[in-house]
């Protein structure tokens, strides 16, 4: 090993320990800076550990498939962490229950105008049918959304890109909007973070405040089952 | 802790099994997570469930940290997208442009209706 310091480089490369090392890490320090600057929304840490490790691999030469060998580890986590929101949802159940139809009302109203604005302002920027189509479903999980763009017969990888960016850009910009709209009911400002941004949308608003990120699990959870119905019906009453 | 996340994990399992089963147009994970929400509820009715992971803050604790670190968790899905940044090559701008706008759209829709419904419904109780 001594004399040739490049074989130790390749041995670790392919290791998936290198790479859930460097995942950790990597987040460990844009978390870091999210803390000091008090949760800014401009410090989203997976916004910044994104692409740090994405310009990483790409300077190293190594393939998404090496990197994901010592990611999925992080990766599976998503699955029980969803389960594991069963536990604030039952510490808050009275907030919740007593929301009851604020929620549903604005689960409808959500679902409709995510999908519906989508599909009008990219048929409006001219893009072709297949991109519209896998953009549709953009504000849900990115398992689900993949699974409506195939049953459209759309670009399932198209999806689940659209469905991080979206992702990314609600967790960013949800904070510095409901400021300016001066709404300051935690449980409206979590469900919608939620229903347009899925996942990250409720990690942001777990980091926000309990209320919002209890609310923003419910508005994620029951988005993906909305969309799943409406997508297929905008499609066909909306796209040429 | 062991016990705790077996039971998280049993949930999920559970959820899997019966979404592919009946072909339900929802997460497995959901379902998962309806179950322990019924379970945890399940135990505030019935002393004989409030043991091993239902017991003193067993699966409470451990879902805790799980969530802890929630952001954590979608960057491995995140630097995929930095790997297939080409296919928004052709049309990049246009769809960040577009996805931007409708989420703010979207935002705005969920929270003023919840906003309205909800101020809606205090005035009934006023009245």
């Amino acid at each position: 090993m001594k004399d040739n310091p490049f074989s130790l480089w390749v041995y670790l490369s392919q290791s998936p320990l290198l790479w859930l090392t460097v995942t950790l890490l990597v987040y460990a320090a844009t978390d870091a800076v999210s803390l000091a600057t008090r949760r800014h929304p401009f410090a989203n840490p997976v916004l910044h550990a994104m692409w740090i490790i994405g310009a990483f691999l790409l300077a190293t030469h190594t393939s998404y498939t090496t990197y994901f060998a010592g990611a999925q580890f992080v990766h599976f986590l998503l699955g029980p962490a969803t389960v594991a929101l069963a536990v604030p949802l039952y510490e808050n159940r009275k907030r919740v229950v007593s929301s009851i139809v604020p929620m549903l009302v604005a689960l409808i109203a959500g679902s409709v105008a995510a999908v519906v604005s989508v599909v009008l302002l990219a048929e409006l920027a001219g893009l072709p049918r297949d991109v519209v189509l896998s953009l549709a479903p953009k504000s849900v999980t990115a398992g689900v959304a993949m699974g409506i763009a195939e049953s459209l017969h759309a670009d399932p990888s198209l999806a689940a890109v659209a469905v991080i960016l979206t992702g990314i850009m609600g967790a960013i910009i949800v904070t510095p909007l409901m400021n300016r709209t001066g709404i300051t009911d935690y449980r409206a400002r979590g469900f919608a973070a939620g229903l347009a941004a899925h996942g990250i949308g409720t990690a942001r608003a777990f980091q926000v405040d309990e209320i919002a990120g209890v609310f923003s699990g419910i508005a994620m959870s029951l988005n993906a089952l909305v969309t799943s119905f409406l997508v297929p019906l905008v499609v066909t009453l909306l796209v040429r | 802790m062991l016990a705790s996340l077996s039971l998280i994990l049993l949930c999920q399992l559970t959820g899997e099994a019966v979404v592919r089963g009946l072909g339900l147009p929802l997460p497995g994970p959901v379902l998962g997570l309806l179950l322990l929400l019924t379970l945890l509820l399940a135990r505030d009715r019935f002393a004989l469930l409030a043991h091993g992971p239902l017991g003193k803050d067993g699966v409470e604790s451990a879902s805790k940290g799980l969530l802890a670190h929630l952001s954590l968790l979608f960057v491995p899905a995140g630097v995929g997208v930095v790997q297939e940044l080409d296919l928004l090559a052709s049309h990049g701008i246009a769809i960040v442009l577009v996805l931007a706008l409708s989420v703010v759209v979207t935002l705005l829709a969920t929270v003023l209706t919840f906003r309205l419904v909800s101020r809606l419904l205090k005035q009934q109780d006023f009245r």
